[in-house]
């Protein structure tokens, strides 16, 4: 392509939620990159005025992919606003951790598979199969009948697997169809139900831990990790193998934080402290680990469409008026900067902040990919290594999973159950398997007062800051180079390999009015 | 199954408004049918969906994805249109954007263009249904059902509601199946709040495990107890749905066997009608359930 031209994919498909992209490319270089997200929500004023315990319940429903991760970051939140949050019973910790691992595992199967994979993977390739795998026979027949939706019509021109190993992965996405339920059929031995689980609330959880509990957990996790060990992560590595361009680019901001998550303690009560899976820091490409105080977060709107005065506050303190239609704006989701920079959340980013502080299980397995690929650290800084830090990660929790599981004590408390205080504040932040999320509320008169969420995507998909710096999903774009602006899978690759969850994003509202008449009512 | 001729192709829309994803999850979710018999075979022989335009799973973005969009909606009542999520109204549309071929409007708009020439409407989800969780107090995106933001754009067409927060997956193919088999269910099969009677047709508290323990007066007063919920909050003997029995995930577990509460998420005006969730309902509170006067049925009103 040449000379100088706009390219709009909206709707970016295959992803959570309603976003659109924009870039300039001259001479098919990315000049210019825009994330736009389409849609307003406003849970957050929902929430206000409610018995505090709803919540957990409640905030969970800004995303039906990762409801878990809201739970927990709202149970976390509401630990500390009843001044519980050094007594959940280990139990509840306990069946807390497997409810949102077993999550993680049905996210990042999903998102390698049925989000991602159809943009590396031609399931076609199928049309003449003659053997006897039945998944491929299914999508033959399929494929026959002639429509193809919906999996036709797609861009074209860069399917770079081999036959073979086209058909191999389309049978591995239907086998990833019944991986994935798998795992939610396992969430749901201590959830209750999933999406929208119900086992997690403030105090610890609901559920009851039996032997036959814990086997029938342990049993489905045993065949997700033959599955993640033997078909997932060695279904990333023969993209990666064909795609290996694909290390070079999307490569973005490089910085990358973790609030951390996954409590293996609950002791400490401040949770960046607390001893975790995940542990909590800041990373930039020199991979030397960084402390995070999460009081130095500030959210931008100029770019968005809220009010300019609501600009550069701390969540805690958050207070944005919408402003359809604002003429500088041009997303519904803000800019989230810590200390003023972008940072890239996510699977990656964990992995990086958990290699730099000297995390033995990441380093090993950050190392074995590196040596496999004989690629340098810088090499995870890119589109497949989004998707191979996903996979890993997918085996590293499943794994520390069969620890946890082990750990349940039948007939010992699940939850410190509560009635709601009077007045309390805290913040609750974890991982989502989307990256860090954040919860902060306050309770006066026994309800809450104050509700506000910091999501993953919020940090990945942002707009421009107050400073004109492009968010990290658009970072990411700039500098690449699109082949077929008709096909350009170069924007779709690098948008869908931060997996972005965008009703998550897109909810953050108090409109002031709204809230102030609320406070008087109160 | 093997291919045949006489395969009839029944296309389908799934318009994503106002929504979470969970309602899409769900379906993923199901076990028999599950999604392969759905979207790739034909489990009723001589049927298939051919799913146009789903923007979770469809191969297509950006303007491919509204090409065959577009030409699927040319057709006049040659799809069906399942909505999922709430439709928002508020600043004339701007809370929600959608794209067409060839220009940007807003997702009222759209979900009213989609309808127009569907054949039928799936509400799938207790937002699509009944404005649900998008449309809580004090609604601030101005979110409405899909049905009522037909009829307050004057446009009549045969809606059926599958609500839930999520819903079971059997409830949506159940509900796909009998359109397959035997046409769309008719007034007969629906309630007044416009479920299938098959599977909203009965109260979660008649057909609950721990029913014994409330008659029993067996109760459980905090997370984790054994007992009948009703002291914490259980919506479950206002609330019609078959969880109990159809448990979700495959049969492996739902709300109330997993010592929460039913929140009554199938239910009009969920979750404004079902909080404070562990508030214990009480006789006097019964009444936001009334007797629709000319069906007799039961249906949810709002609190005053």
């Amino acid at each position: 392509m040449s000379g100088r031209e706009t390219i709009s994919v909206d709707p970016i498909t295959r992803i959570e939620g309603h976003l659109k992209v924009e870039v300039v490319a001259d001479n098919g270089e990315v000049k210019e990159a825009r994330c736009s997200g389409q849609l307003f929500r406003g849970f957050e004023l929902m929430l206000l005025n409610r018995d505090p315990r709803d919540a957990s319940l409640l905030s969970q429903r800004v995303c039906g992919v990762c409801p878990v991760a809201h739970a927990m970051a709202s149970a976390l939140c509401l630990d500390a606003c009843f001044g519980i949050d050094g007594r959940v019973p280990d139990n509840g910790r306990v069946m807390r951790n497997l409810v949102l691992g077993a999550n993680f595992l049905q996210s990042h199967i999903l998102h390698f598979y049925h989000l991602a994979a159809l943009d590396f993977v031609d399931v076609t390739a199928g049309a003449d199969y003659e053997g006897a795998d039945d998944r491929l026979g299914s999508l033959r027949d399929f494929i026959k009948r002639g429509e193809l939706a919906p999996f036709m019509p797609r861009y074209e021109g860069d399917y770079r697997l081999s036959k073979e190993a086209n058909q191999q992965a389309a049978s591995h996405y239907v086998q990833a169809l019944e991986a994935r339920r798998a795992a939610h059929e396992m969430l749901s031995v201590f959830g209750g139900k999933m999406p929208h689980q119900v086992g997690i609330v403030v105090g610890g959880c609901t559920e009851t831990p039996t032997a036959d509990k814990i086997a029938a957990f342990l049993s489905r996790l045993e065949m997700l990790r033959r599955f993640i060990e033997g078909i997932y992560i060695p279904d990333v590595l023969t993209v990666a193998e064909a795609y290996g361009d694909y290390f070079e680019i999307g490569g973005g901001v490089k910085r990358w934080l973790s609030y951390g998550g996954l409590e293996l303690e609950t002791e400490e009560t401040n949770l960046v402290a607390r001893e975790r899976f995940f542990p909590s820091g800041r990373v930039g490409a020199d991979l030397k680990p960084a402390a995070l105080d999460v009081g130095r977060i500030a959210e931008h709107v100029r770019h968005s469409w809220y009010a300019d005065e609501s600009s550069g506050r701390h969540p805690s303190k958050g207070e944005t008026v919408p402003a359809p239609g604002k003429e500088s704006g041009y997303s519904w989701i803000k800019a989230p900067r810590y200390e003023g920079e972008p940072y890239e959340v996510g699977p990656l980013a964990r992995l990086l902040v958990a290699y730099a502080r000297g995390d033995r299980g990441a380093r090993g397995e950050v190392e074995g990919v590196l040596s496999r690929l004989d690629a340098k650290p810088e090499a995870l800084f890119s589109v497949l290594g989004r998707h191979a830090a996903r996979a890993l990660e997918a085996k590293r929790v499943a794994e520390a999973m069969v620890g946890w599981a082990m750990e349940l004590r039948p007939g010992e408390p699940v939850c410190e159950w509560r009635e709601p205080p009077e007045a309390g504040r805290g913040m609750g932040v974890t991982e989502a398997p989307r990256g860090s999320v954040g919860h902060w509320a306050e309770i006066e008169g026994g309800k809450l007062v104050r509700y506000q969420l910091v999501v993953p995507t919020t940090w990945n998909a942002s707009p421009q800051d107050d400073e004109g710096k492009p968010g990290p999903m658009e970072q990411a774009l700039v500098g690449t180079r699109i082949r077929d602006a008709e096909n350009p899978f170069e924007v779709v690759r690098i948008v869908r390999s931060f997996d972005p969850c965008l009703a998550c994003s897109v909810h953050m509202l108090t409109p002031k009015g709204q809230e102030l008449a609320r406070c008087r009512v109160l | 199954m093997g291919e045949g001729d006489d395969m009839t192709e029944h296309p389908a829309i799934w318009f994503q408004a106002s929504a979470c994803s969970g309602c899409v999850v769900s379906v993923l979710n199901g076990v028999a049918p599950n999604i392969r018999d759905l979207i790739v075979d034909h489990r009723v022989p001589g049927h298939h969906v051919s799913l146009r335009f789903q923007p979770t799973v469809m191969a297509a973005a950006g303007d491919a994805a509204l090409e065959i969009l577009a030409a699927t909606e040319e057709v006049k009542e040659g799809y069906v249109l399942v909505v999922e999520g709430a439709v928002p109204t508020g600043a004339g549309g701007l809370f929600g954007y959608a794209a067409k071929r060839g220009a940007q409007t807003t997702m009222h708009a759209r979900a009213l263009e989609l309808a127009e020439n569907a054949l039928a409407i799936v509400a799938l989800g207790t937002c699509s249904s009944y404005g649900g969780m998008h449309a809580a107090e004090p609604n601030p995106a101005g979110c409405v059902s899909i049905g009522e933001a037909l009829s307050g754009a004057g446009i009549e067409k045969p809606v059926i509601n599958v609500p839930g927060c999520p819903p079971h997956p059997d409830w949506f193919t159940g509900t796909v199946a009998h359109a397959l088999l035997f046409g769309l269910p008719g007034p007969d099969a629906v309630d007044t709040a416009g479920r299938p009677k098959r599977f909203y047709g009965r109260l979660v508290h008649d057909l609950c495990q721990r029913r014994g323990d409330f008659e029993a007066h067996k109760f459980a007063e905090a997370a984790g107890e054994p007992g009948c919920l009703y002291e914490l909050g259980c919506k479950g003997p206002w609330t019609h749905a078959d969880c109990p029995e159809r448990e979700f995930n495959g049969g492996v577990n739902w709300c109330v066997k997993a010592g929460s509460p039913c929140q009554g998420c199938v239910e009009p005006f969920f979750p404004d009608v079902s909080c404070p969730i562990y508030a214990k309902i009480g006789l006097l509170e019964l009444p936001r359930i009334v007797r629709d006067e000319e069906s007799g049925e039961l249906v949810a009103v709002r609190r005053p």
